[in-house]
């Protein structure tokens, strides 16, 4: 079992979901998070004080998967995130030690599902 | 026969002359009166319809001055702009209104406290002229609440509030516009134009604004160890831009009220009134987009508030090309007049208070004595304006009353600000406000439930 993190452009959620469902991966949970990387920030002004933003608007997901599923859920959070540009986000995967489903008590690969 | 005909004829014209002769003096005073008593009803109507318009420019002020401040400090902005017009609404009955508007004894008024000696009568108009009036004096002090804005102790704000409203706002405002009721000010015998109170309302908050953010000092994290002014971002601009509008509004009530009349007049002034915000605003957007590269968001909307403030003086007697100008100026000044205050006088004025009502309202004061142009609107027999040939008398007279504003206003608000100091304290300590007030002074929080992502 692993956890995929990924990082992405705020804008670039919906395709990922197409592109995850298409691959059959139906759970996932989504956070809004500040995030700073290559892309550094750009500047803002506010009554006629510029100032450098530098932590950026990013989404992160979170997807536990079993083995077999984590290939096609990198490529299809890649399908649906890359514009190509600088910033187009990072992602993570992890080890899983273990899952559990509240309402079952199940565990492991089936806990995932 | 045609004889007897004719002298029928004439006897019907004679005696018919007779008839028409007597009744219509009875039917034409009747009509007088009648037309008086609509008249007179029209006015209260109306003016009492612009007082409540004038009202909701509370709300505007509420919406302007949360959104350019931090969501930590939402409850405390709002809590001072209901309070500061609850006790500035009694504080003006009480005391305000009979100093303001009383048979004055030079300095100020004494009589009309509490509304004494004014009848039930229907067709009284001193209950029309006290809301209006009120309404009037709760602008002048929910100027100042921006200004101190994120860091005033909670009760320092509600005493500055009995001040402004029982005896700074009034009696300044004596000098200026007492002969609306039984006052006679000085500075009204020498002539001064101050129409709806670019000085009397605006400038005179505007200045205890600057007394009161002085005193304070500027917010935690305001300005670096360089002196470098740092950007404190508001955290709604939405709100900020809903409550201009809301503002925009009002003012449709604060100048075209002013003529306590209802005409024409309402329509010309309404127009000028118009004019000069529109103005002010695409100047300050312009200004702002040549220095920052980019059109500004909140200096446009403080260039529209400046066209507003700048034409409140002249709203009368200008023509309408005069309060472009005018607006177009004041739109400018406001933009130059944040960076000087924020920059180099390094006073820390959150929403830009000192800038939009102080120095704006100095201005459009001043103005009157550029462009009034009664002449050429026809309602006097000479303009007095520099520029429409009026020579140089009645910008001297203007100079005069924003001197008497300032010194009074600042010179008082410093006085007021410092005894506050001194006594119950002015400022919130250091953890309070890196807390935030909402929290420390109100216990409670303006946006339980959403996330807020900055300090």
């Amino acid at each position: 079992m692993k956890l995929i993190i990924a990082y992405i452009q705020p804008h670039r959620l919906d395709e990922v979901k197409k592109c995850l469902a298409q691959a059959d991966v139906g759970k996932m949970s989504v956070t809004n998070s500040l995030g700073c990387g290559s892309q550094k920030g750009y500047h803002e002004s506010y009554r006629g004080v510029s100032f450098d933003v530098n932590l950026l608007k990013k989404v992160r997901i979170e997807i536990a998967v079993n083995n077999d599923f984590v290939d096609k859920t990198v490529e299809a959070i890649i399908a649906g995130a890359r514009t190509g540009e600088i910033g187009d986000g990072k992602i993570f995967i992890i080890e899983l030690a273990e899952c559990i489903r509240v309402r079952t008590g199940e565990r492991g690969h089936d806990a995932i599902g | 026969m045609r004889k007897i005909i004719y002298v029928l004829l004439l006897l019907c014209v004679v005696g018919g002359g007779y008839a028409f002769g007597e009744e219509p003096t009875a039917e034409a005073n009747a009509i007088d009166l009648l037309r008086e008593e609509m008249q007179n009803n029209i006015n209260i109507v109306w003016t009492c319809v612009a007082a409540f318009l004038v009202f909701f420019m509370q709300a505007g002020f509420a919406m302007v001055e949360a959104g350019f401040t931090r969501a930590k400090n939402a409850v405390n902005i709002l809590m001072k702009n209901l309070m500061d017009f609850s006790i500035g609404t009694i504080a003006f009955f009480v005391i305000g209104f009979g100093l303001m508007f009383g048979a004055t004894n030079g300095l100020f008024g004494t009589t009309d406290f509490m509304a004494s000696g004014v009848s039930g009568d229907g067709a009284h108009w001193d209950w029309t002229f006290l809301i209006f009036q009120t309404v009037f004096a709760g602008t002048a002090a929910t100027i100042v609440s921006g200004a101190m804005a994120g860091r005033t102790k909670f009760k320092a704000y509600l005493c500055y509030s009995v001040f402004i409203c029982a005896f700074i706002y009034p009696i300044f405002g004596s000098w200026a516009w007492g002969s609306l009721l039984n006052g006679n000010g000085w500075l009204e015998k020498i002539g001064f134009c101050d129409f709806a109170g670019s000085t009397v309302v605006h400038s005179v908050g505007g200045w205890l604004a600057l007394a009161g953010a002085i005193v304070l000092g500027p917010r935690l994290g305001k300005y670096g160890p360089d002196g470098k002014p740092k950007a404190i971002l508001g955290h709604n601009v939405t709100l900020a831009a809903l409550g201009v509008f809301i503002l925009w509004f009002g003012w449709f009530g604060f100048n075209p009220g002013s003529t306590t009349v209802g005409n024409g007049e309402i329509g010309r002034v309404a127009v000028v009134t118009n004019l000069a915000a529109a103005a002010g605003a695409i100047v300050a957007m312009g200004v702002s987009w040549i220095i920052g590269k980019k059109p500004d968001g909140s200096m446009s909307l403080n260039g529209a508030l400046a066209g507003l403030v700048g034409i409140t003086a002249g709203c009368y007697t200008v023509t309408p090309v005069g309060a472009m100008m005018i607006g177009a100026m004041a739109g400018a000044i406001v933009v130059f007049s944040v960076y000087f205050i924020d920059g180099v006088l390094k006073v820390d004025d959150p929403v830009g208070a000192v800038s939009v009502h102080g120095v704006c309202g100095a201005f459009g004061t001043l103005a009157c004595g550029l462009f009034n142009a009664e002449a050429v609107l026809g309602i006097g027999d000479a303009n007095t304006g520099l520029f429409y040939g009026g020579g140089i008398g009645q910008l001297g007279v203007q100079c005069a009353g924003v001197l008497a504003c300032f010194a009074w206003a600042f010179g008082l608000g410093l006085v007021l600000f410092i005894a506050i100091k001194k006594t119950i304290g002015i400022r919130v300590t250091t953890e309070e406000e890196l807390k935030g007030l909402d929290v420390t002074e109100h216990g409670m929080e303006a946006y339980h439930g959403f996330q807020i992502f900055n300090s």
